[in-house]
């Protein structure tokens, strides 16, 4: 039940900003689901993927996806995300979730401004 | 070219951000759509989703081998998120967005002081 409560809770701040939700999925795992920090920060991936999937074919019946550009930044975006996940096995669950929170931050400043 | 380049520095950069955090990307995605690539506003939320697709992808594929994903919260999780972008759509229409962006600002914050008090709470190394 927390789940689904906190994927719509993603739905809705993905539609608004036209992102995956993960900045949302993943400290809502952590604190309503108990989700430690690792399983909950790949839990959100998978669920994005699908998020996205669904989103992306949306909007592709309505004409407005730009396969080139997606693909300008997507396919850099990927490579860095193999990395990204090995830098995480590397790091304590403490450091990933204070850097988090500071990320966190940091958006939360960048919408209020 | 320069811009092609630009685009593509930030891509990598927001991938490592996806892959380390566990979230998509899209953040940076949109501003690099529109502000490098001058893609419209639309275009860019729309083809943001598409660009989470390989990041997304290729990170789950990493986690799945380090043994971190769940799949069954996973879709859970994915299917009620596209009830609730079917909502979300329908209040965007009905709000004025500066609402909705200092909501979620406001939301967010509160968010990032629990988790880093829940986290600077707990004793550095648990035995």
């Amino acid at each position: 039940m927390r789940l689904v409560v906190i994927g719509l809770l993603a739905g809705l701040f993905s539609a608004l900003f036209g992102v995956g939700g993960g900045i949302v999925v993943v400290p809502l795992l952590i604190l309503l689901a108990h989700f430690d920090e690792r399983p909950a920060m790949a839990t959100s991936l998978a669920a994005i993927g699908l998020i996205a999937l669904v989103g992306a074919v949306s909007y592709g019946f309505h004409g407005e996806l730009k396969p080139g550009a997606a693909a300008v930044v997507g396919l850099p975006a990927a490579v860095g995300a193999v990395g990204g996940t090995w830098l995480q096995q590397r790091l304590t669950s403490r450091t990933l979730s204070l850097a988090f929170a500071a990320l966190l931050a940091a958006i939360a400043v960048w919408l209020l401004v | 070219m320069w811009a092609l380049l630009l685009a593509g520095l930030i891509g990598l950069v927001a991938g490592v951000l996806a892959g380390l955090f566990g979230v998509g990307g899209g953040i940076l995605f949109v501003p690099t759509l529109t502000l490098v690539l001058g893609l419209t506003q639309i275009h860019a939320e729309a083809s943001s989703l598409l660009a989470i697709l390989p990041t997304a992808a290729a990170g789950a594929w990493r986690q799945r081998r380090y043994g971190n994903v769940r799949w069954r919260p996973a879709l859970i999780l994915g299917l009620s998120a596209i009830i609730g972008v079917e909502a979300g759509v329908q209040i965007a229409e009905a709000l004025p967005e500066h609402a909705l962006r200092r909501l979620f600002g406001v939301l967010m914050l509160a968010v990032a002081v629990q988790l880093a008090w829940r986290t600077l709470r707990k004793p550095p190394y648990p035995s």
